[in-house]
């Protein structure tokens, strides 16, 4: 199983009575107020998914991460993490205070014991993680709501936010138990945020073939108007496992956490945090983690070169396609046949198709995972 | 042939440390790809990658890994 990353996997959760008394004293002090999108990273961070994060980056390690993909001791990490206050919140709290932080509702859930206070550059911070100042990306379009000010410093958390998805919600030392009852000393971890067509079937089965197992682990949070909702994933891969994957080879788990659309550097930080969670392959498709036509479609695979040092180890994937002639899904390493017998996994057309109440033909998606889809009110993000 | 110097810390707490060889074209291609990276010295790639071949699991107590395995079972993911 994968070291976690950093060497240490990371645990500031406050339990029982150290909890209690936290949450105590927090009432009394100053108060951020963050986001959904926020309290997840926050608990994240104490969960160890982050790890080796103990709370929002100070300033060398965010301006590193910027420039360099890299923590300011040189270990990988490519997403910042990253707290973003209002002026008028900043100037009520100094460097080297305790501050309480607050969920939406201004219920406190951690204290951070605030370290520095520095500036966000919004067009510094967009360009160099979202590779493009476009505001039409929507990681761009997110940079520019930030707030001005980034506070570092580590964070104790002493409760956890409620989840409709609590049975699927599993910490990185629960799946570490977990591959190891299963016997499981090799595991891809493959992300995704789509209901399963047969190309991502095949994918997995693909890696499944040379890893003793699969951690199948949507990321559950904002995403962006059309891509499916997260019951309607969870539902179709419950589906797909029943029917048509063997016993104790898949584990279904959710990653609680938005999207960022970052491409190559979300890529790379996807796969940090399955290591994490104890995988120690991680599978990445084309344009993996991309949106619109902002990355090349390999970008997102080619960016592992630069990390010799990840310490999980990429699964590249070219496109499957269902070919008329091989009778079959495969892919363009291994079929001779030309593009007029092969049916492409196309996400936008299923979802289309879907849209429409239509269903996809079984060589593109399980009439299984079909029903799931085609029964549910409302499948896709408005 | 280099020496690569590897660690491991010892029942007493004090690190061990033995030396190993490995072709001298190996020793440079290592050297050359970790440029820029975490890793200071050859020493501490090589280290570093048989310690993910051999990785121990982060120490649980028996009380906590007892809890994970409860709610594990509780949640269907274990028998």
């Amino acid at each position: 199983m994968a070291l976690p990353h950093g060497g240490r996997l990371i645990d500031r959760f406050l339990r029982g009575e150290r909890g209690r008394k936290a949450s105590e004293e927090a009432e009394e002090l100053p108060k951020v107020r963050v986001s959904r999108e926020l309290v997840k990273d926050l608990e994240n961070i104490a969960s160890g998914a982050f790890s080796p994060l103990e709370g929002p980056l100070l300033r060398e390690d965010y301006l590193s991460v910027l420039e360099e993909g890299r923590l300011s001791n040189r270990l990988p990490w490519t997403y910042p993490i990253v707290l973003d206050v209002s002026e008028e919140e900043a100037r009520e709290i100094d460097e080297g205070d305790d501050v309480a932080v607050t969920d939406i509702q201004g219920r406190p859930f951690a204290i951070l014991h605030l370290e520095e206070k520095y500036r966000l550059d919004r067009k510094v911070h967009a360009e160099r993680v979202y590779r493009t100042l476009d505001p039409r990306h929507p990681g761009v379009a997110k940079t520019w709501e930030m707030k001005p000010v980034l506070l570092g410093g580590e964070i104790d958390l002493f409760r956890e936010s409620e989840s409709r998805f609590a049975v699927y919600r599993l910490k990185p030392k629960e799946t570490r138990v977990l591959f190891k009852e299963k016997g499981w000393r090799t595991v891809a971890g493959f992300q995704t945020r789509n209901a399963p067509h047969l190309g991502h079937e095949y994918v997995q089965k693909t890696a499944l073939s040379f890893v003793d197992g699969l951690l199948i682990h949507p990321l559950i949070g904002r995403k962006k108007p059309g891509d499916f909702r997260d019951e309607v994933i969870l539902e179709a891969y419950e589906a797909l496992i029943r029917g048509y994957y063997l016993r104790d080879t898949a584990v279904l788990a959710v990653l609680e956490m938005e999207m960022r659309y970052a491409g190559p550097r979300e890529a790379v930080f996807h796969a940090i945090v399955r290591k994490n969670f104890g995988c120690t392959h991680f599978i990445v498709g084309r344009d993996h983690a991309g949106v619109g036509n902002f990355y090349k479609p390999y970008e997102a695979q080619e960016i592992f070169d630069e990390y010799p040092d990840l310490g999980i180890t990429p699964l590249f994937f070219r496109s499957f396609f269902y070919c008329r002639k091989c009778g079959g899904v495969t892919n363009e390493k291994v079929c001779p046949h030309g593009e007029a017998d092969h049916v492409r996994f196309s996400g936008t057309r299923i979802r289309e198709m879907l849209m429409r109440g239509e269903r996809p033909p079984r060589e593109m998606m399980r009439p299984e995972v079909v029903d799931v889809v085609l029964k549910s009110e409302k499948p896709f993000v408005e | 042939m280099p020496i690569i110097t590897s660690s491991v810390i010892g029942l007493d707490g004090r690190e061990d440390r033995v030396s190993i060889e490995i072709p001298k074209w190996l020793y440079d291609k290592v050297a050359e790809r970790i440029k820029g990276t975490s890793f200071s010295t050859v020493s501490d790639y090589i280290t570093y990658r048989l310690q993910s071949e051999f990785s121990e699991e982060p120490v649980y107590t028996e009380e906590e890994e007892r809890k994970i395995k409860e709610r594990l079972r509780r949640l269907g993911y274990i028998p």
